[in-house]
């Protein structure tokens, strides 16, 4: 049974773990707009509209036509 | 002309040195607007940072002092098809907020607690009846208390301040017996724990709380919900003045309005702020504050109220009260004596614990004294005592009430009723009596056609048409009943006569009798405008209009047994044909808000309990007087404040929606109190009997609550 005695610590402290990244979560304001969120992930325009994936966004349309 | 938008009052300083704003915004349909508002508003030269939040349609902009500048980014949000109304959060909505965050974090750490300790808890039990040694046991135990007190001393804040702060004030509430219940715990399983106990009730005390927690954390976030709708729609009504700073005109918000600025009010607006007239001829309506729905002149050196609706002439006023701050004197004193006089209705919740705290306490105490008599120790007695007060420790009880009032707002929600003040749910089902005020409550607040039926339905549609040109009170009311949202390209206004275009070749010609060249018999129900096209002309009626379903919704409250009756303001002429197209036999015109609290008072006198549904700002003082008030959304602010409850839209529905759900909300409160009684009837003389253990208590304490909340669901039922 001595296991316990590192086992249980253990599984406290990965518990502790999930509680302070959901208090984290909650201090950055992940939770303050739920739907939004939601809907967010939907959108690519958080990629940034740089020449590179312009370039690369043109080079694989022309080769959709072709 | 151009004019100058000025919104320096919303703009905040931010920690980085940038300047903030909030804007409510209009106009959202779908996931794909947040890419667009965003985009649209960052690429506005200045702006550092554009944040939709789509839970609660607001927008929280950022840009560089001197570079950016708010009125652009109004113009982007125009330009997208939305439109922006830039607000100041309110302090009472900050700290709800700050409430409501607190308390998550609360449930976050009574949730991993409870986790943690039942995972330890099953262990004990199921030990107990197999081999568990004592030394695995006392280890078990120690770790529960390891998470419980830190745990519990976090997240049984919000109920150890409350308590404290009613036994400070020599009263009991709810949270006096929680608090004693989960202390008393967790201390006697300490003790129990030291000297090697087989029970400890840390698990009863945590999951005690985590439950409550649920409660509380729904509830608060169901009031922030409405809170934040109400703070848009708030957001929503603001105007924008024109002041005048020299010979330049500038807007700016209504708000921002201080006594001495000059303003001008131009035809179809409505008058800012309190002041008096220093140049201009005009008429008034002034239904929103006396509820008279015949117009007043003035001219230069008139008092004139806040909320008026200009018709006919440019106004240049002097603010002598400013924004909120604006109010008819008689009003205001009318309001203190009847908000100070409003009985403070005692709340279903605070009953019971008034009953059932004195209760549980001594029923411990006799358990005490009954166990010491009968011979016991007194290590027995006192842990049989605590198990007493832990079992009845009013977990279903305390979510008996709560979880009714947020499934009940959530309907009322649903219905376009947005609550504002607690309790508001118990109150409203306890009326035997509605008061209606008929202007702008039974009627709709803005005036529309009424004599469509006789009219030449093609000459109705192009003078409809015409009338998009005017911003004419009269001609906007009209113009609701254009089918074609586009005006005539040619169309011309002449101030004080009407406006004239080119319609199919032929002249035509909406506005007063004299302009069009049309004899009309003056009616004093309806104000008239006439229309010609050609050598054919109609005479259109414009006045107000009862609400759509106004006749169905009354004769269902008076199905529900509800006296009715209409308080009004405007003259008798003017309430009779309501009254008798409603079939409401009491009423009475031309009432003084004092009269109308002398209603009131003499009807509470004789026991009944009034329902008060007004929107003037005559209506004020009568909506605190009453048991509970309700108030359209176009009513005045000052109105507003004082109602329990705002209801939107353009029907008359969300009044007897509001008293269906409240009257179930009741009963189902009453039915969850008498469920959370039974289960006590039951339990209490088992635990008095010493049989208890903490397994016993955790099963009926969550059976207890699950019940509870599954009925509590049971609110939401069918509103329509």
């Amino acid at each position: 049974m001595n296991v316990l005695v590192y086992l249980v610590p253990l599984a406290l402290g990965l518990g502790l773990t999930g509680l302070f990244t959901f208090l984290w979560a909650l201090r950055s304001g992940q939770y303050s707009d739920v739907d939004g969120a939601a809907l967010r992930v939907l959108s690519d325009d958080d990629l940034q509209e740089t020449q590179e994936t312009q370039e690369t966004q043109e080079t694989e349309d022309r080769r959709g036509l072709a | 002309m151009t004019e100058s938008l000025d919104l320096s009052l919303y703009a905040k300083p931010m920690a980085d040195g940038t300047l903030g704003m909030e804007l409510a915004v209009e106009g959202i349909a779908c996931g794909g607007c947040i890419g667009r508002i965003e985009h649209a508003v960052r690429s506005v030269p200045g702006v550092t940072e554009a944040r939709l939040n789509f839970t609660n349609r607001r927008l929280h902009v950022a840009w560089s002092p001197g570079l950016g500048e708010p009125a652009a980014i109004l113009r982007a949000l125009e330009d997208g098809g939305y439109h922006g109304h830039p607000f100041v959060p309110m302090r009472a909505e900050q700290q709800e907020a700050a409430e409501a965050r607190r308390l998550t974090r609360c449930l976050a750490v009574a949730g991993f607690a409870a986790m943690n300790i039942m995972l330890l808890s099953v262990s004990v039990w199921s030990g107990n009846v197999t081999d568990i040694t004592p030394e695995t046991r006392d280890f078990f135990h120690w770790a529960s208390a390891l998470i419980a007190l830190p745990a519990a001393a976090y997240a049984g804040r919000p109920f150890f301040t409350s308590a404290w702060r009613a036994l400070k004030a020599r009263s009991l509430n709810m949270d006096v017996p929680i608090s004693l219940g989960v202390i008393l715990a967790l201390g006697m399983s300490l003790i129990e724990t030291a000297n090697h106990a087989e029970h400890a009730y840390f698990d009863s005390a945590i999951m005690l709380l985590f439950f409550l927690l649920v409660g509380r954390a729904l509830d608060h976030a169901m009031r922030r919900k409405t809170r934040a709708a109400a703070g848009n729609l708030a957001a929503l009504k603001a105007e924008n003045a024109h002041r005048l700073i020299g010979d330049e005109l500038v807007s700016v918000p209504s708000a921002a309005l201080k006594a001495g600025d000059r303003v001008l009010v131009k035809p179809g607006e409505r008058v800012p702020a309190d002041g008096v007239v220093l140049g201009g001829k005009s008429d008034l309506d002034e239904s929103l504050i006396t509820g008279e729905t015949a117009h007043r002149n003035v001219a230069s050196g008139a008092t004139v109220y806040a909320g008026s609706m200009n018709y006919s002439g440019a106004l240049t006023l002097k603010v002598t009260a400013a924004g909120g701050a604006a109010l008819i004197d008689e009003i205001e004193k009318l309001l203190e004596k009847a908000a100070s006089a409003k009985s403070r209705a005692m709340r279903l919740a605070d009953r019971a614990s008034r009953v059932y705290a004195p209760l549980v306490h001594l029923t411990a105490a006799l358990t005490l004294a009954g166990w010491l008599i009968a011979g016991a120790s007194v290590h027995d007695a006192i842990i049989t005592a605590i198990a007493v007060l832990i079992i009845t420790c009013p977990c279903a009880l305390a979510l008996a009430i709560p979880a009714v009032q947020v499934v009940a707002s959530g309907a009322l929600f649903r219905a376009n009723v947005i609550l504002s003040a607690g309790g508001a749910v118990e109150r409203l089902a306890e009326i035997d009596t509605v008061i209606f005020d008929k202007t702008g409550t039974l009627t709709l607040p803005e005036p529309r056609v009424v004599n469509t039926a006789v009219l030449d339905q093609e000459l109705l549609r192009m003078a409809a048409r015409l009338a998009l040109s005017s911003r004419h009170p009269l001609a906007v009311a009209l113009s609701r009943e254009a089918a074609m949202r586009v005006p005539f390209d040619d169309a011309v206004e002449e101030p004080g006569q009407g406006v004239r275009a080119r319609i199919n070749g032929i002249e035509g010609r909406l506005g007063s009798p004299q302009f069009c060249d049309v004899i009309t018999p003056s009616t004093a129900q309806a104000s008239t405008v006439c229309f010609r096209h050609g050598d054919r002309f109609a005479v259109i009626a414009i006045a107000q209009k009862l609400r759509s379903d106004a006749v169905d919704v009354v004769n269902s409250l008076r199905g529900r047994g509800l006296d009715l009756c209409i308080l009004s303001g405007d003259h008798a002429e003017a309430v009779a044909p309501v009254a008798r197209a409603l079939a409401i036999e009491h009423w009475q015109g031309g009432l003084k808000p004092a009269e109308k609290i002398a209603r009131i008072e003499a009807l509470r006198a004789s026991g009944r309990r009034v329902l008060m549904v007004g929107d003037g700002l005559n209506d004020a003082p009568a909506l605190a007087a009453a048991h509970v008030s309700l108030s359209p959304i176009s009513a005045a602010d000052v109105t507003q404040a004082q109602a329990d409850a705002v209801f939107l839209g353009e029907k008359l529905k969300p009044v007897l929606d509001a008293v269906v759900v409240a009257r179930r909300a009741r009963g189902l409160m009453t039915q969850n109190l008498w469920l959370a009684a039974v289960y006590n009837a039951i339990a209490v003389p088992v635990a008095i009997a010493g049989a208890v253990t903490p397994l016993i208590a955790a099963l009926a304490m969550s059976g207890s609550s699950l019940l509870v909340t599954l009925n509590a669901i049971r609110a939401k039922g069918g509103t329509r």
